[in-house]
């Protein structure tokens, strides 16, 4: 698999990183060489494989559907870059 | 009085039930310590003297009145993934700043409730992602160890102490607490345990709690100690270790004394040799190091089996899908909307773009684009579900040896520890350092890395012991064995120690 500089680009819209020009250059060669390692897995026949979900064979445990916290805005909110009055102050989204 | 801070855990815990000196006494002379050695080792992000002294002070009080816990007054260091509430966490990362949780993590909680002291927080790869501690944004951790040059005599080459876990390995070999916390996603336990002469196990994943551990890659994390001793660690991990309904991936089930198991000896246990492990271009002294375990765990009465894993080779690259995949999804929090570090821009999707290239570091930001990449639209079957296959595969190799071997003997590490910049360069020839270890993560198995001697450059290298799922005591009766026979490494000098 090839990376070049215009799916790099898309992907780093996707995760929400702004990359500069040096930057994508770069990205476009140490992507291209990890992915192309990776490729290696190709040699696997997984044909009848199921994929791993977990490591030992247990059941999800079901906790009852009961209130088991709250009224804690001022804690949730003690590391916001910006809150008031227990809310989160965001750039406006809507124009 | 001799020096507190040589002590192993558990002979602090002995010295302190005897009355030989103090909680207080033992916190002070850690204190001190750091104070001298941080400025060059950088293994504490933050020193919280006062909160030690304080626990210390209390613990005294439980000592005298004959109500000590299991860690009762013993200082330790917690790597800075660990949410400590009031206690600033950053996962040594700039995106989280001046992060204050609110919340203890369970692990952490565990070792405070068995009274514990907690000297600090230690450095780590950035969100616990490099091989050598140079990914943290408070810059590098540099091991005690030194090598030697051709001519035999000690270099100041500024060697790596490991990653992720380069803070817990260095603070520990460099007796700046008795043990620390850890956490080990691919080998951020074991591999920096083994390059700086430590013990360093990842417990089966789901025996201890991840709740209130920065999450990496959440299929594979899995927190564990680094110790001085076997011993040690035996101790460390009975108190950490828990069911945790915080964690519907935590295992209800018993915790053993795995400080009791170690005097069961191994009279024959099985012991495994995979050949996939003898790499191209191994080292003839790992594979003497290999060669003298194999010798060690015979003589202690072990039967030695060779066996064959043969997806070996396959893990580190399905490792290097899992890992970033769920890396990119995990760390997507990361927005600089609720905590943590905002850039403001132009609008909210600028905002979250600078906000997240400002924040995150070069590696961090390279492996959320892999995991984007590999769960994109129409890559998900090619990437990611195929890796998860081929970890069935890895894990059922596992599954077939497990008839006819109880343990697996492999060297933790291909090379012995190197220089700071030596593979910063290219990132697969970092990548190459979890060769050993990732097997293991991936198998969701207990492994455990244990000091076996010393390079031909005078510093340190480990074996790894690979055990069955929640077997973590027959991984301390081998581990045992191979410390009977070689002995402890400590770092030579004091070159760290200023003042």
């Amino acid at each position: 698999m090839q990376v070049d500089e215009a799916t790099v680009r898309r992907i780093a819209r996707l995760a929400r990183i702004k990359v500069t020009d040096a930057e994508a250059k770069g990205l476009e060669t140490e992507l291209t060489q990890i992915l192309q390692w990776v490729e290696q897995l190709g040699e696997v026949d997984t044909s009848s494989v199921e994929p791993m979900t977990r490591v030992v064979p247990s059941a999800m445990t079901m906790r009852d559907d009961v209130i088991t916290d709250g009224e804690m805005a001022s804690a949730v909110t003690a590391n916001a870059p910006m809150s008031e009055d227990g809310f989160f102050v965001v750039p406006k989204i809507v124009e | 009085m001799t020096d507190l801070t040589k002590l192993t855990l558990t002979e602090a815990r002995d010295g302190l039930a005897k009355k030989t000196f103090t909680s207080t006494e033992l916190t002070d002379a850690f204190i001190a310590a750091i104070d001298r050695a941080n400025p060059a080792i950088n293994a504490c992000v933050m020193t919280t003297p006062e909160h030690a002294r304080a626990q210390a002070k209390e613990s005294d009080k439980r000592i005298a009145a004959g109500e000590a816990g299991l860690l009762e007054g013993l200082p330790l260091g917690n790597k800075d993934l660990f949410c400590t509430k009031g206690i600033r966490t950053t996962a040594c990362s700039k995106i989280l700043g001046n992060f204050i949780p609110q919340y203890e993590s369970t692990v952490g909680q565990n070792l405070w409730n068995a009274g514990a002291v907690m000297l600090g927080k230690l450095n780590n790869d950035e969100f616990a992602m490099g091989s050598s501690n140079e990914t943290s944004a408070f810059g590098n951790v540099v091991s005690p160890w030194r090598r030697n040059g051709k001519d035999g005599k000690p270099t100041t080459d500024k060697l790596v102490p490991g990653g992720s876990s380069g803070g817990s390995s260095a603070a520990v070999a460099a007796d700046l607490c008795l043990a620390a916390t850890a956490t080990d996603t691919g080998g951020s336990i074991r591999q920096p345990a083994a390059l700086t002469g430590t013990v360093g196990i990842k417990p089966t994943y789901g025996r201890c709690s991840r709740w209130g551990i920065v999450a990496f890659a959440s299929s594979l994390d899995q927190a564990g100690p680094i110790t001085k001793t076997v011993r040690d660690a035996a101790l460390m991990l009975k108190v950490m270790a828990s069911h945790d309904s915080k964690d519907t991936t935590s295992v209800d089930a018993p915790v053993p004394d795995y400080e009791a198991a170690l005097s069961k000896g191994i009279k024959g246990l099985r012991i495994g040799v995979p050949k996939e492990y003898r790499v191209e271009g191994m080292s003839k002294e790992i594979e003497k190091l290999w060669d003298d375990g194999i010798a060690w765990l015979k003589a202690a009465g072990a039967t030695i089996h060779d066996i064959s894993l043969p997806h070996t080779k396959y893990a580190l690259p399905a490792y290097y899908i899992v890992a970033p995949a769920e890396a990119s999804s995990n760390l997507a929090r990361y927005d600089g909307m609720r905590y943590g570090l905002r850039v403001p821009g132009d609008n909210l999707t600028d905002t979250y773009e600078k906000t997240r290239a400002e924040g995150f570091g070069k590696e961090v930001r390279r492996r959320i684009l892999i995991g984007t990449y590999v769960l994109s639209a129409g890559y998900y079957d090619a990437y990611y579900l195929k890796a998860q296959k081929v970890r069935t595969l890895i894990k059922r190799d596992f599954d077939n040896a497990w008839a006819n071997v109880d343990v697996v003997l492999t060297p933790t590490t291909p090379s012995p520890a190197f220089a700071f910049g030596e593979k910063t360069g290219d990132p697969l020839a970092m990548y190459l350092e979890d060769i050993f270890t990732v097997t293991v993560n991936m198998a969701g198995l207990p492994g455990m890395s244990v000091p076996a001697g010393l390079s031909s450059q005078g510093t340190p290298l480990g074996l790894q012991l690979i055990g069955k799922p929640f077997d973590e005591e027959t991984l301390f009766r081998a581990a045992q064995a191979i410390e009977d026979a070689a002995g402890r490494f400590k770092a030579p000098g004091n070159w760290w120690m200023k003042g």
